[in-house]
């Protein structure tokens, strides 16, 4: 594939605002995972929340939006600078050649059960007032809508919505757009908030831990399901060529064809992403510095991920999962893990697994348990969702 | 992005399958919109088939018929998935659960809401371990996943994709929020290259603007209701020109401002 230059990056998780927030968590070994309190819920688990989200406001034109997933989104916007360099660009390419393709796989579900929750005693309908707002808030569509109508981008878009998985698919279809020439840049992202489906569904599953989770440890108890918003800008790497800033440089898609929610147990749809990944790019195993685990801290999903990783490239590789810093953060995990994989690279930083006291002694990877400081070119980043959707996005920086 | 279609699957009020669909355009039969057929995806396995939701269903059922059609192996097949809405029959039981005391979901309802369900039962029902896209785009979820396709062809990646759309009606009081008025399903497989069985050739692009032509219609009013009436019948009018088979232009509206034009022509000189 071409190569597609990161022209910004953003994001809001639960461990903090925009990107320096997020270098500091990450080196301060400071976790943005609590206690489950979300609406009420008394659920025996641990969340990634993002505070104060109640009180993000939208511009009156586009009140319609609103909705925690629509607020999470528009406060990721916000930072970093994110919004003006789009407005930028918008001069620069002309808003009908820049695309917009964001993951998600709540949408704004959360106003949908909470409207259930006010049905008429009587006739069993849902409030008048949200019947209209279904479109902008619980709409599967509806935060590329909104993102494409705050940004004032009239070029294609679309959300891809494929579980755990979805905002790292975007990267993949963006590049597709850019190649084809349908825009020229593409706003990809991934937004996902906390809603009752995810958190009591994960918990029927029993995939929950009642802790903070802690990926490729021994005693891992299952996953903490976190919230995000995270944008990255991406623009065609050639008529960029002298800038510094971070690259996408492959992808590879597969699916699993083996269980809706259970990965393959070889690994085997994992390692065929991966493959496909270092293929687009044309580099090969020893390029790659660091891979950034989908590292859920669920038994089969670690387990899983380490046989294949250890199949490609045996323990030499350093690898390792941030989701005890965020928790899970679901179709937002893809645009999340690039951008924090856009900060090690800049900032010359592998994190450790977080809350991981004593790795798996059946993993034959080389996972880290302590944060490292040296410069890194490359990246491996792995995303795995239900239904057996995989992506793994190779990055890199000069 | 020039594409062949070499399988096509359609169900839908009054239409059973592609051949029904096909004589209903070619000959111009009236159309009886009354008898909505059950879909039978029988490349589910029989328990799956049972437990599976309505949207699983209505879209496997027509992915197989297309797959048939073509003689193209499924385990060589990308796949795009499109649809508005998704599982919303899934999404209504579960907020059903939600609002009851204690609130709960069954762990099956909840790995069955994911908007990647169908492609997730597909992938494993047909053994394709290749790409899979699930996509939604309101009312253009149509044209987004025929422009997903396409863009896979034309990036050299995959040799066929299986493209999928669908959407069904939601259960009441869901429904309210986004009145789908009947089920809909349809299915290509496409690839780049021709092939001796190829049915049509479609040449896609997409237009900055739509100054210059209105979205193509359907002249009958039962037709037209349905395409505007369901996301995924928007492909009536590309579905018609293919059973026609004329070399002819269609156009798609593309969220509110963009355009897909779509340049067919016939790859058979007679599609009897």
């Amino acid at each position: 594939m071409i190569p597609l230059l990161f022209g910004h990056s953003t994001l809001v998780t639960a461990i903090g605002r925009g990107k320096s927030e997020h270098i500091r968590a990450l080196r301060e070994q400071r976790s943005g995972l609590q206690p489950c309190h979300f609406q009420g819920s008394n659920l025996p688990t641990y969340m990634g929340m993002v505070e104060g989200l109640e009180d993000v406001s939208f511009p009156s034109s586009l009140s319609r939006f609103h909705c925690r997933n629509n607020q999470l989104a528009l406060l990721g916007l916000q930072q970093d600078g994110f919004e003006s360099y789009i407005a930028k660009a918008r001069r620069q390419y002309g808003s009908h050649r820049i695309g917009v393709l964001i993951g998600t796989s709540t949408a704004g579900i959360l106003e949908t059960e909470l409207a259930y929750q006010q049905k008429d005693a009587v006739t069993g309908k849902l409030p008048a007032s949200f019947v209209p707002r279904g479109r902008y808030t619980q709409d599967t569509f509806s935060v590329a809508h909104f993102v494409r109508e705050y940004l004032q981008l009239t070029g294609p878009a679309a959300v891809i919505s494929t579980a755990c998985s979805s905002s790292a698919k975007v990267f993949a279809t963006a590049s597709r757009y850019i190649e084809a020439g349908l825009c020229e840049a593409v706003v990809v992202g991934g937004v996902d908030s906390l809603c009752l489906t995810t958190l009591h569904g994960f918990s029927a599953l029993q995939l929950t831990a009642p802790g903070p989770c802690r990926p490729c440890d021994v005693n891992r108890e299952g996953l903490t399901i976190g919230e995000a918003a995270a944008f990255i800008f991406l623009e065609n790497a050639s008529t960029n060529e002298n800038q510094p800033e971070t690259r996408l440089l492959g992808y590879g898609e597969s699916s699993d064809a083996y269980h809706m929610s259970h990965p393959h147990p070889t690994g085997q749809g994992a390692t065929l992403a991966m493959q496909a990944s270092l293929a687009s790019s044309a580099l090969s195993i020893s390029d790659i510095d660091y891979i950034h685990m989908h590292g859920t801290a669920t038994v089969a999903n670690d387990q899983t991920e380490d046989r294949a990783i250890a199949s490609m490239f045996r323990a030499e590789t350093p690898c390792s999962s941030t989701k005890g810093w965020t928790g899970h953060t679901l179709g937002a995990a893809g645009a999340v893990a690039v951008a924090l994989g856009d900060l090690c690279l800049q900032y010359g930083f592998l994190p450790g697994c977080l809350n991981t006291n004593t790795i798996d002694p059946s993993f034959s990877s080389q996972v880290l348990l302590e944060n490292q400081e040296r410069p890194i070119r490359s990246i491996m980043n792995n995303f795995f969702g239900f239904g057996g959707n995989n992506c793994t996005l190779i990055l890199g920086r000069r | 992005m020039k594409i062949f279609v070499h399988g096509v699957g359609v169900l839908g009020p009054g239409i059973e399958n592609w051949e029904s669909c096909r004589r209903l355009f070619k000959e111009q039969c009236s159309y009886d919109d009354s008898v909505t057929p059950d879909p039978m995806p029988s490349i589910l396995p029989a328990n799956e088939r049972r437990r599976s939701s309505d949207v699983v269903r209505w879209s496997l059922h027509v992915a197989h018929e297309a797959v048939q059609q073509s003689q193209f192996d499924p385990k060589k097949m990308a796949s795009v998935f499109a649809s508005s809405g998704g599982e919303t029959g899934i999404l209504h039981k579960i907020c059903q659960s939600l609002d009851s005391d204690p609130p709960m979901v069954s762990p099956t309802l909840f790995h069955q809401s994911v908007h990647n369900a169908a492609a997730g039962y597909w992938s494993i029902a047909s053994g394709s371990q290749r790409p899979s896209t699930s996509l939604a785009c309101y009312d253009s979820s149509f044209a987004a996943g025929l422009l997903e396709a396409a863009t896979l062809l034309s990036a050299n990646q995959e040799e066929a994709v299986l493209f999928v759309a669908y959407d069904t009606p939601a259960p009441f009081p869901l429904h309210e929020t986004r009145p789908i008025i009947a089920p809909f399903a349809m299915a290509f497989v496409l690839s780049k290259q021709a092939a001796p069985n190829s049915v049509s050739m479609l040449d896609i692009t997409l237009l900055p603007d739509r100054m210059d032509h209105a979205s193509t219609a359907m002249s009958q009013s039962s037709f037209e209701e349905l395409r505007s009436g369901n996301p995924a019948a928007r492909s009536f009018p590309l579905l018609r020109t293919i059973a026609t088979n004329l070399a002819c232009c269609v156009y798609f509206d593309f969220l509110d401002n963009l355009q897909l034009r779509i340049d067919h022509k016939p790859c058979q000189p007679f599609l009897d």
